[in-house]
């Protein structure tokens, strides 16, 4: 390799840096300090990473011959590739340049100025000896796979699955419940505009139904993924209905004639009944029943089998097992939804102990023409209608106790709520919030609507629903204890009816959903995107993508556009076909492999073979990942990864450590 | 050179056992051919000679010195550097002269720490409380013993050294491999390695030369070889939980230990590619162990009884940490 010639180039980034680190004095120091060490040119700019900043480093590269390029700027994840296509333009190979983290890791996180800007020096001058043992390298190209997996039947999957099947690209849509559609199902009407959930819903659902390009896996769910972007590997468990499908003709029969009857609690939020054989809805699709075998008295006694008896094409099938499916995909879309946050964990609202308090599920489900009550709003007896309801905000959402995020849609459920009890009851009617938020698209409009409805609003957080009545007009009834932070004096608001609007919350096991598909959760457990405004629908992980609540608490139409958002993206993979990746590999010395085998079984994209007459291990380039999970395993240290070998390491380490320079004079800054 | 015309050879003995020593007498007859082409100028274990004896020879004026120990104090250090300006050949013999070894340990604690072990314990009768000094005050004038330094270091971090062979002590059949070369060079048959190579050594590690049948590790429980009754005579050692440390240590001894049954303990040093020899051990075994539950990890962890001990036995001296913090700061 000829002599080094490295070009530094530190970013102010505005303020963001320069407000820290003393730019023009890393600049500087850099050129004098790294001299030794072939840096020939240092500079500082405003913004690197404007068109002035990238010709900047081109101008040098082909003016004063540079080999080697760092910017120190922000996070590597932002700008990478924007420095190394600059690079690249000017001739120079990508993976020669370099950044060093000075924003996210210098000025950012410290305030005394003088050490934050001996840290980004030796930031700098760890880059400068990283760089200065890289080689050129080029990037794999990899075949995208046209297929595509989608983990998730609500609004969000039905829409992403929708986008890309309608493309002409093959979909697998997966959903663990017996039926698409989600928590939409379950709702009556949506704000602001007061459509059918069902009639807008129900459509989406059968055109995924009928799609030739979806294959629909329901009552189904992913049980192990493989492979890499452009080549997963996904395997999928088929749990067993019981039904014969190529037989069953969803004629419902069998539901009718089973003999359990069984509290719903999933889709009737525990409010209304199915049987052992069952499909959610009547809309479900498939229109497939799933025999619940728990419930299943057959099962349970080994007699009874009325199903089979009565079923008119003998589609029962008590014998049948899970079935287990393996798919190859090039993309994944997780819309793996939300769960509603139990509101039986904030005792002082007495849910589950005072008949009247209502979920906002198990309201949605009163309120619904298919629901148990067909559309009547009566208290928990039944029968008798209320004349007086409160709705309760923020219940278990903008809380320490309980979730410290706002859940977003609750303001505008609520609002709904009233305005449904106002039209089907004509009763009082009490919302309690902490403050408004109607942010959407006619939503303030309907909150005005909803305040000529002569609803009270009272605004402060409810501090107890009890029974417990004080005087006459307020026994028999819920008694709601707030602050009324308008009039600044407590009231006791006695009513018929409570409904509590609860916390959007991740679903329960969306930890071990990450963990699966390789991606991570946010502190609170939503799934966390690429970066959460400029690419919210992307996750780190190269080929999954995110849509729908499982990123955080939204309402339909944010849902429905990241489902097509993520549809795009992956659309675009698609129709490009073929992937750069970058070239980080892992490799193993068959000279220094002594066979040991302690690497065979830890990779995660099942890339290492072992060979048993050579005794050695091998490492298939087109399923590595350049995780480096084997590199720091390997016992002999005879495995490597490009971009990342003990002396690229070790050099920058020696750099970060300030090895070899003189005792830093810190200006102590008043 | 001699009168004799042949050649001159060293061997020194620094902060080490003396087995080296013995590993080079257990040539047998090769002893022979050894002493038919070299002249001995300084081997204080085979035959009396003083130091200005040394320090009357020109510089240079040994061919070959085969150094074994780690530097402990300044006789080790004066001496090391004595013979390396007297010497063409410098090689660093066995593991402590290369690795710093089982001395090297004592890294890991203080020198009053040391001392507190050695000079108070419970069967030392020291009533007075006596402790090594390196000047004492007599009638007859002030006597000296060398100094003690703070930490143990490796032959390389103070002099330079041509040639390392490694081993606890070196195997007898890579030292005659080794004194035959020697040989050659000096009759012109041979060239000599390029400085700095390991000699006497293989270029992969143990389980290269093992012959226990490998499978895929999964490791469930780690024991001690006390703690089981019987093991599979022809399976890896690691795969029933025995802390081998053959996959990181650098092959050569063909196997000798886990072919027969015990486990590796590192002798050899470090593998060709190995940076850090306990550091890959440490995490080799952390890969393999075969389990995802943080308290079962934890107890599966507790059957390694001295990690220190076990993964740095032979090369704390010259691994990435050198020493523990508190005899770093004192020295």
């Amino acid at each position: 390799m000829n002599k080094k010639r490295i070009g530094v180039y530190v970013c102010h980034c505005g303020t963001n840096i320069a407000g820290v680190v003393d730019v023009e004095n890393v600049a500087k120091w850099a050129l004098e300090e790294l001299g030794e060490e072939g840096v020939v040119v240092s500079k500082d700019n405003k913004f690197m990473c404007s068109s002035v900043g990238q010709e900047l480093i081109q101008t040098d590269i082909e003016e004063q011959g540079l080999n080697r390029v760092v910017v120190a700027a922000c996070s590597p994840h932002l700008h990478e590739k924007t420095f190394r296509t600059a690079s690249e333009r000017a001739g120079l190979n990508p993976y020669l340049c370099e950044m060093a983290s000075i924003r996210e890791q210098v000025s950012w996180v410290h305030t005394d100025k003088a050490i934050a800007t001996q840290k980004a020096k030796a930031m700098v001058a760890g880059a400068v000896r990283r760089v200065a043992q890289h080689e050129p390298l080029e990037p794999i190209h990899v075949p995208i796979n046209e297929a595509t997996l989608v983990v998730g039947g609500g609004i969000a999957g039905i829409q992403a699955a929708l986008e890309i099947a309608n493309a002409g690209h093959p979909v697998y849509l997966v959903e663990r419940e017996p039926s698409i559609g989600g928590h939409m199902a379950q709702f009556d009407k949506t704000f602001p505009t007061l459509d059918c959930a069902a009639c807008i819903l129900t459509p989406r659902m059968s055109e995924v139904g009928m799609h030739p390009k979806i294959d629909l896996m329901t009552w189904s769910e992913v049980e192990n993924v493989d492979g890499y972007v452009g080549n997963f590997n996904v395997r999928i468990r088929k749990k067993s209905r019981f039904i014969n499908l190529a037989d069953c003709n969803g004629c419902g029969i069998c539901e009718q004639k089973c003999p359990v009857k069984i509290v719903d609690k999933n889709f009737e939020a525990g409010i209304g009944y199915r049987k052992a054989i069952y499909r959610p809805f009547d809309q479900a699709i498939p229109n497939y029943p799933v025999l619940d075998q728990p419930n299943c008295t057959y099962f349970i006694k080994g007699t009874c089998k009325a199903c089979e008896k009565f079923c008119p094409t003998g589609a029962i099938n008590f014998e049948k097992e899970d079935e287990l499916v393996n798919v190859e995909v090039g993309n994944i879309i997780l819309a793996t939804g939300y769960d509603l946050y139990d509101t039986k964990k904030i005792p002082q609202y007495g849910f589950g102990r005072l008949p009247n308090v209502f979920s906002s599920l198990e309201f949605e489900r009163m309120c619904n023409a298919a629901g148990p009550t067909s559309g009547e709003i009566v208290l928990r007896d039944g029968v008798t209608k209320p004349k007086s309801v409160g709705i309760v905000h923020c219940a278990g959402s903008r809380d320490l106790n309980h979730n410290n995020y706002c859940s977003s849609i609750c303001c505008m459920q609520s609002l709904k709520f009233a305005h449904l009890v106002h039209e089907r009851t004509g009763a009082t009617i009490y919302n309690f919030y902490i403050d408004m938020r109607t942010p959407g698209k006619d939503y303030d409009e309907f909150y005005q609507r909803v305040l000529e409805e002569k609803t009270f609003f009272i605004r402060g957080k409810v501090s107890e629903i009890s029974d417990a009545a004080r005087n006459e007009e307020e026994e028999g009834k819920l008694v709601v204890q707030v602050e009324d932070t308008l009039l600044g004096e407590q009231r006791r608001i006695p009513l018929d009816m409570v409904i509590l609007s609860a916390a959007l919350v991740p679903k329960a096991d969306s930890g071990d959903v990450a963990k699966q598909f390789g991606i991570s959760c946010s502190s609170n457990g939503w799934f966390s995107e690429k970066h959460p405004k400029l690419d919210p629908i992307s996750t780190m992980t190269e080929g999954i993508f995110i849509a729908g609540c499982a990123t955080g608490p939204k309402d339909i139409p944010a849902s429905v556009s990241q489902g097509s958002a993520a549809a795009a993206r992956v659309i675009s993979y698609i129709e490009t076909g073929v992937l750069a990746l970058e070239p980080i590999r892992a490799t193993v010395s068959e000279e220094n492999c002594s066979g040991c085998r302690i690497c065979n079984d830890l990779c995660p994209y099942n890339a290492i073979v072992f060979h048993d007459e050579t005794m050695v291990s091998e490492i298939n380039h087109a399923l590595c990942q350049g995780c480096g999970t084997c590199v720091a395993a390997c016992p002999a240290g005879a495995i490597s990864g490009t971009g990342f070998s003990n002396e690229q390491i070790l050099a920058q380490v020696k750099g970060l450590l300030m090895l070899d320079f003189a005792e830093p004079e810190l200006e102590k800054v008043p | 050179m001699s009168e004799n015309g042949k050649p001159k050879f060293a061997m020194y003995w620094a902060a080490s056992c003396g087995g080296c020593e013995i590993a080079v007498l257990n040539i047998h007859e090769k002893i022979l051919d050894f002493d038919a082409n070299f002249e001995v100028a300084f081997w204080p274990v085979a035959m009396d000679a003083k130091y200005k004896d040394v320090e009357a020879l020109e510089d240079g004026e040994i061919l070959l010195t085969l150094f074994n120990g780690g530097i402990r104090n300044d006789e080790n250090e004066h001496i090391a550097k004595l013979l390396r300006q007297k010497s063409q050949i410098m090689v660093a013999f066995g593991s402590c002269a290369n690795e710093g070894c089982i001395p090297g340990l004592a890294n890991l604690s203080p020198i009053e720490s040391l001392f507190e072990t050695v000079y108070n314990t419970v069967s030392t009768e020291n009533e007075e409380g006596i402790r090594p000094q390196s000047s004492y005050e007599m009638p007859e004038g002030t006597i000296h013993i060398p100094e003690m330094y703070p930490v143990l270091r490796t032959l390389d971090q103070v002099i330079d050294v041509d040639y390392y062979m490694p081993g606890c002590p070196p195997e007898s059949h890579q030292v005659a491999a080794v004194v035959d070369l020697v040989i050659s060079v000096v009759k012109g048959e041979a060239v000599l390695p390029p400085k700095g190579t390991v000699i006497g050594a293989g270029n992969s590690t143990v389980c290269d030369e093992c012959e226990r049948t490998r499978n895929v590790k999964k490791i469930k429980k780690f024991v001690r070889i006390q703690d089981i009754e019987r093991f599979d005579p022809e399976i890896c050692l690691l795969e029933q939980g025995l802390i081998c440390n053959g996959p990181a240590t650098l092959s050569g001894c063909m196997a000798k230990c886990p072919t027969s049954g015990a486990p590796c303990v590192g002798c050899y040093g470090p593998g060709p590619r190995v940076l850090d020899y306990g550091a890959r051990m440490v995490a080799a075994l952390a890969s393999v162990i075969d389990s995802r539950d943080p308290v079962e990890i934890e107890a599966i962890l507790d059957g390694i009884v001295d990690p220190a001990g076990t993964f740095y036995k032979f090369n704390l001296a010259h691994s990435l940490l050198k020493t523990g913090k508190a005899s770093w700061n004192g020295n």
